[in-house]
């Protein structure tokens, strides 16, 4: 007792707010280690794709990005046609993909009975969990004689005077592409879309149908406004992935790199597809090459990402300001 | 009162029945797009089971692979395959779950709001950055100089799971009261133990499901261990990580190249296993998520 302070400075130490303790320091520095790895994780994979592309980049420069020749016994190459067969399936599949899962996101919110709603949605996202190379061994195999003897000589036929419809002989075509790609970004538009609809408030809808519209007018005038930004994010979303799909697009495209032609119905090639193909048997300037074609694919992969992300953080910014 | 009367204000004009049949035709369209969506999953699933289950054996998984296996020949497997698989896709959850965690952990627990968004972003990039942007990524960082190895598939396979761990990670541990937190935190717990005793335990269940969903998801990868792990793979059974090895994906990949109607008939059993595999983990998972988020919004 005699060496109690009335004051209790001498006893308590001095309360300092932040008193930290080694284990709180431990737990931080390598959670914070690991956040700052991912951070650097994205560094070293453009590094590493510069790095490896470097001899290609100095030999061709940017007149790999126009020509269209690809020929590993005079060492020349240009990814012109790959990049047109790239572009070209990915915007064909938007094209195909964002009314058919507008439509699905549409009936899953507006339409569908209760008890249909659950189930669909859930095989509708099982769609987006099948792999890559079942989808593709399964367009080979199954879907590209059916396009080849049932569907492309008719729009063939019916619409041959445009380019894109010229005459087919195989299966494995950029259109069988574009419909694998279809296919494998419809779940990932939809499933966006859907949360989207579900997010315009109820008072809307019930306004816009209680002054007389029909539900296609309430759709249009209200619910596609209202989740207009967020559709265009969920269609670059679908883009990205259709830019960078590999295998299935490999096994169905027909595996030609030559001078680009109009046909949507002849063989074809994209960026991602022939780096999987030609990369087992390619050596120096030619793997540089496909390294090449891999930094043009991150690059479009980094552009499509950071746009959608811009356009998400810009609307929610907005409706954050309207409500 | 005779019912002329009221027949002008019965028959719909023009207008109206335009708007109406607009209406009419659109929502066929809607439920004609959903007939569709489930449609093709259907044609798919089913075309696989009808030629997979025919050439469904237990010698698939049992036996060695017999490479241009001519018609009559012993018929081969692909054991090298599955055993591939199972090494790469574990060596890929050892390294991405709990990298993914302290990922999470540090975002939720830790970060300024600054940071935070920053590493969401990096996250989003991350799953964004193609599948064989990825596999020329680790081929140019390990098996330049090391060779191919079933070290460097799993490791192209955790860098696509890290951001999708990481992602459901931080959204389960945000589900978590903010209460039982400070709770704790009042009763003089350190913030370390804080973090790991009380909200980690609360959120496992919801990590874990987002764990296997992430399975799900990379175990039918073949881009990336294309070019990584299995090229010049033993047509045994190996488990050694050292050594390149084949894998599911990429059997099936080579086998739908080939010419060969006994290799398509093994391309279909390994792709009907596989996508089993996949569908019964990512609906389970899919299931239990929502069972966790229920009942986290419950407790908070």
């Amino acid at each position: 007792m005699s060496t109690y302070d009335a004051t209790g400075n001498a006893t308590r130490r001095p309360f300092s707010g932040r008193r930290v303790r080694p284990g709180d320091l431990i737990l931080q520095v390598v959670a914070g280690l690991a956040a700052l790895g991912s951070v650097v994780l994205v560094g070293l994979i453009a590094y590493k794709v510069i790095e490896g592309s470097r001899l290609s980049l100095s030999t061709f420069g940017l007149s790999f990005l126009t020509t269209t020749t690809w020929d590993p016994v005079h060492n020349q190459f240009g990814a012109a046609s790959l990049i047109f067969g790239t572009v070209v399936t990915s915007i064909g599949a938007l094209i195909l993909a964002t009314p058919l899962a507008l439509g699905v996101a549409l009936f899953l919110t507006e339409l569908a009975p209760s008890w249909i709603r659950g189930p669909v949605t859930a095989l509708v996202e099982t769609l987006a969990a099948v792999p890559s190379v079942v989808i593709g061994l399964w367009g080979i195999i199954v879907l590209g004689p059916v396009l080849r003897d049932d569907v492309m000589p008719k729009l063939h036929s019916g619409l041959g005077f445009i380019p894109i419809f010229g005459p087919s002989s195989t299966g494995a075509t950029i259109f069988t592409a574009i419909v694998v790609l279809t296919i494998m970004i419809l779940p990932i538009i939809s499933s966006i879309s859907r949360e989207l609809f579900l997010g315009v408030p109820s008072e809307l809808k019930e306004a816009a149908l209680g002054l007389g519209t029909t539900r296609w007018e309430m759709v249009r005038g209200v619910i596609f406004p209202y989740a207009r930004g967020g559709i265009a994010a969920a269609m670059i979303l679908g883009l990205g992935r259709a830019l960078g799909e590999a295998i299935a697009v490999a096994q169905v495209i027909g595996a030609f790199n030559g001078p680009i032609h109009a046909n949507f119905f002849g063989p074809g090639n994209t960026l991602a597809a022939w780096i999987a193909t030609e990369f087992s048997n390619a050596a120096g300037l030619e793997l540089s090459s496909l390294f090449y074609c891999a930094l043009i694919l991150l690059v479009f992969s980094l552009l499509v990402n950071l746009l959608a992300q811009w356009i998400v953080r810009r609307v929610a910014k907005k409706q954050g300001l309207a409500q | 009162m005779s019912a002329a009367d009221f027949s002008a204000l019965q028959r719909p004009n023009d207008r109206l029945r335009r708007r109406r049949v607009a209406n009419r035709g659109m929502e066929i369209l809607a439920w004609l797009a959903a007939a569709i969506a489930v449609g093709i999953l259907g044609i798919v699933v089913w075309s696989v089971a009808k030629r997979g289950a025919a050439a469904l054996n237990l010698g698939l998984i049992t036996k060695s692979q017999v490479q241009f296996a001519l018609p009559g020949a012993a018929e081969g497997g692909l054991a090298n395959a599955f055993a591939g698989s199972l090494v790469v896709v574990g060596l890929a959850t050892l390294i991405a779950l709990p990298v993914g965690i302290l990922v999470a952990i540090y975002v939720n627990e830790f970060a300024p709001p600054s940071i935070r968004s920053f590493v969401g972003l990096t996250l989003d990039v991350l799953n964004g950055i193609p599948a064989i942007v990825i596999g020329i990524f680790v081929f140019g960082l390990l098996v330049v100089g090391h060779g191919y190895s079933g070290y460097a598939g799993g490791f192209a396979l955790a860098v696509l799971m890290l951001p999708l761990v990481a992602r459901t990670s931080i959204e389960v541990l945000l589900l978590v009261p903010g209460s039982l937190r400070e709770a704790s935190l009042g009763l003089g717990v350190p913030r370390w133990r804080t973090t790991l005793g009380i909200v980690l335990p609360q959120a496992i269940g919801g990590i874990i499901t987002g764990a296997v969903l992430a399975v799900a998801r990379v175990a039918g990868e073949t881009a990336p261990l294309l070019l990584t792990c299995a090229v010049g793979v033993s047509n045994n059974a190996d488990f050694n990580p050292t050594h390149p090895l084949q894998t599911v994906p990429t059997a099936i990949f080579e086998l739908s190249e080939s010419a060969l109607p006994a290799d398509h008939a093994r391309a279909w059993a390994a792709a009907f296993v596989l996508l089993m595999f996949i569908l019964v983990t990512s609906l389970t998972a899919r299931w239990l998520a929502e069972r966790t988020r229920r009942k986290l919004r419950r407790a908070a």
